[in-house]
């Protein structure tokens, strides 16, 4: 698989903010992730290594050590529920019930009809606004039962 | 909140994130005052250590002094750099945030000044990458603070030039420990480099290198505008100036807020926050994020600041309060703590391998129901083989110490969960069981 073009050209330009080009990789995984799919392919990963000149089981180490990267598609929508100290305290597990409720998936799973993905996360730097939740990439804060139905039965 | 404050007060402007209001309302001034001036730049750090500024990541090191840690540049002409710490991962803490959000010029100001003192060639802001409307805003504050002149080749038809860019991380705790900062910055795995070398000496791609974090940077354009006397008039001697304070847990209003060091946690606790909520008492409280070792409601009278703090056996950390009403469990706490510990170590040493990966499995067991008296025993041990220093990195100690805390301050409640044969506070909490596990990502 090769890049596609507009990507490539991003990281032509990324790569130039550093004294050494490795330097771009994790900003590029997360445009590759955001732009191809929602995860990082094993032929993802390939064109990355050969664009950073690296072996593929270099770009696979980085990969699989940061959280935020996928290694498996996920549904239409990636809900990601804090469940650190703060937002516990504060109910985040009753969260997570309800998430799973309302959208007809497992933690760590996709709902059946492919439209949901929800997972815990630890702590989001939110903690004074807990519980929370990211959903594709927005935060969702303060939130209670009726909120997150609100929120997810929006999208369902 | 009769306090005077300076650090949010462009924040509560509209459209305070622009370079139009920012510098309507003083943004860049003292930047532009020390430039125009030709300031020496040994002065601008020798303000900055008059100040007595520490930093606000968690060490609580003078910036002043790290500043002046950089090698002499007439006798190491090597290119030199700043990364700022915008990883604000530990646990309670959410200011940096605030920061980069409503007033990200702010905090360009502040790295233009100190890469004016430090002689950069480039500043790197480290952001988390779950942070996106932070970052957005940091990279539209940069893209406009270039175009007016204030960033880049030139500055301001002067000779002093400085590139600052954004960079984002990709959600690892660790990454916020500032080598494993260097490390992801690089296009790596986040692992901590053993120290020394310090960064100073070799740090970004083997530079000289300061990691500062964002609100201790966002504090240098203050001190210098206003001077180093003015910023002493904030705070107490040995930790001056205001800081922010997230306060997260059972409190009526949680929020971040501006507040002096040295503030008794009590005002913070009932004049900002407003109180315990649901009107219950306070059963105990983190001074300053998940690494800072839990203390008990009685001391809450406490002046919140590094001496202080110290001296009830916790620690001043990122002044990220976590407050637990007299419901909360704190074997739970422990537990929902000892699993992120777990998780987040980067496996290197074996000591915080392990370790944390025991203590989230004895807390869990505690909590539910299946603990022994030799748990107790078994969690001081092993955190003493956990800390103080005995790996390349302090993870190991932030999951070591609050277990220590916790059965300084709390053993009976722990002993009767064991006694009881699980949670005695389960019912009152009305909040599933936390997951065990560590394999927590989809
Ligand atoms: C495990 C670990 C995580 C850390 N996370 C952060 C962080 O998210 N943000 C931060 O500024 N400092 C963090 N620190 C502290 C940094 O290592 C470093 O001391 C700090 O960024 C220095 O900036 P300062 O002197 O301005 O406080 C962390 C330290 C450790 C050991
Ligand atoms: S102490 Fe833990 S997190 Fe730090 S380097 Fe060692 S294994 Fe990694
Ligand atoms: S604990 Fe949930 S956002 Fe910090």
């Amino acid at each position: 698989m090769a890049l596609p073009e507009n990507l490539v050209a991003e990281f032509d330009r990324m790569v130039q903010k550093y004294p050494q080009r490795r330097a771009a990789l994790i900003p590029a995984i997360h445009r590759c992730q955001e732009e191809l799919g929602g995860w990082v392919s094993p032929e993802t990963m390939e064109a990355l290594a050969e664009y950073f000149e690296l072996e593929p089981i270099e770009v696979w180490g980085v990969v699989s050590f940061y959280p935020m990267f996928r290694t498996s598609k996920p549904g239409a929508h990636v809900v990601s529920v804090c469940h650190n100290i703060s937002c516990d305290l504060r109910g985040a597990e009753d969260i997570i019930t309800k998430v799973c409720e309302v959208t007809g998936a497992q933690v760590g799973g996709t709902s059946p009809d492919g439209k949901f993905t929800v997972e815990r996360v630890e702590c989001q730097g939110a903690c004074a606004n807990a519980p929370m939740f990211d959903l594709d990439g927005v935060y969702h804060e303060d939130l209670d039962d009726a909120k997150v139905e609100k929120i997810l039965g929006d999208l369902s | 909140m009769s306090h005077p404050t300076y650090l949010l007060d462009r924040s509560r402007i509209e459209d305070s994130h622009t370079l139009k209001v920012a510098r309507e309302k003083g943004a860049y001034a003292a930047f532009e005052a020390m430039l125009k001036a030709g300031q020496d730049p040994k002065d601008v750090t020798e303000v900055v250590k008059a100040s007595g500024l520490r930093g606000r990541g968690g060490a609580g090191f003078p910036t002043g002094l790290k500043w002046s840690f950089m090698p002499d540049a007439t006798k190491d002409d090597r290119p030199r750099y700043m990364a700022v710490n915008a990883d604000e991962s530990e646990p309670g803490t959410c200011k940096d945030r605030v920061l980069m959000r409503e007033d990200p010029h702010g905090l360009l100001e502040g790295c233009l000044i100190a890469g004016y003192a430090m002689g950069l060639e480039a500043v790197y802001i480290y952001v988390r990458g779950e942070y996106r409307l932070p970052y957005k805003r940091m990279q539209d504050a940069i893209d406009e603070a270039r175009e007016a002149g204030l960033i880049g080749e030139g500055i301001l038809g002067t000779d002093f030039s400085l590139e600052i860019h954004m960079h984002q991380g990709a959600g690892a705790y660790i990454c916020g420990e500032e080598t494993g900062l260097m490390e992801s910055l690089e296009g790596k795995r986040g692992h901590p480099r053993p120290k020394p070398p310090f960064p100073a000496g070799f740090g970004l791609w083997g530079m000289p290198t300061t990691v500062n974090n964002v609100e201790s940077i966002f504090n240098v354009p203050f001190i210098l505008e206003r001077g180093a006397s003015w910023f002493r008039g904030f705070g107490t001697e040995k930790s001056p100036g205001n800081f922010l304070c997230g306060i997260s847990g059972h409190v009526a209003k949680p929020g971040v807020y501006e507040v002096p060091l040295g503030i008794p946690a009590r005002e913070i606790l009932e004049q900002y926050a407003g109180g315990v909520w649901k009107d219950r008492k306070l059963k105990g409280w983190f001074p300053g994020g998940s690494s800072t070792g839990i203390v008990p409601a009685s001391v809450i009278d406490t002046p919140m600041d590094h001496d202080s703090i110290k001296g009830i056996g916790s620690m001043f950390g990122t002044g990220a309060m976590i407050m637990l009403d007299e419901t909360a469990c704190v074997v739970r706490a422990s537990e929902v703590l000892a699993r992120f510990y777990d998780h987040e170590s980067c496996g290197q040493c074996s000591q915080c391998r392990e370790g944390t990966q025991w203590l989230n499995q004895i807390f869990h067991r505690i909590e539910n129901g299946a603990g022994t008296m030799a748990d107790v025993e078994l969690l001081e041990s092993l955190s003493h083989g956990m800390t103080p220093g005995k790996t390349i990195c302090a993870l190991s100690d932030a999951a070591a110490i609050p277990t220590l805390a916790v059965i300084k301050h709390f053993r009976d409640e722990i002993v009767e969960h064991i006694e009881k044969g699980g949670c005695p506070f389960k019912a009152s909490t009305g909040n599933a069981p936390a997951a065990a596990g560590t394999e927590v990502h989809a």
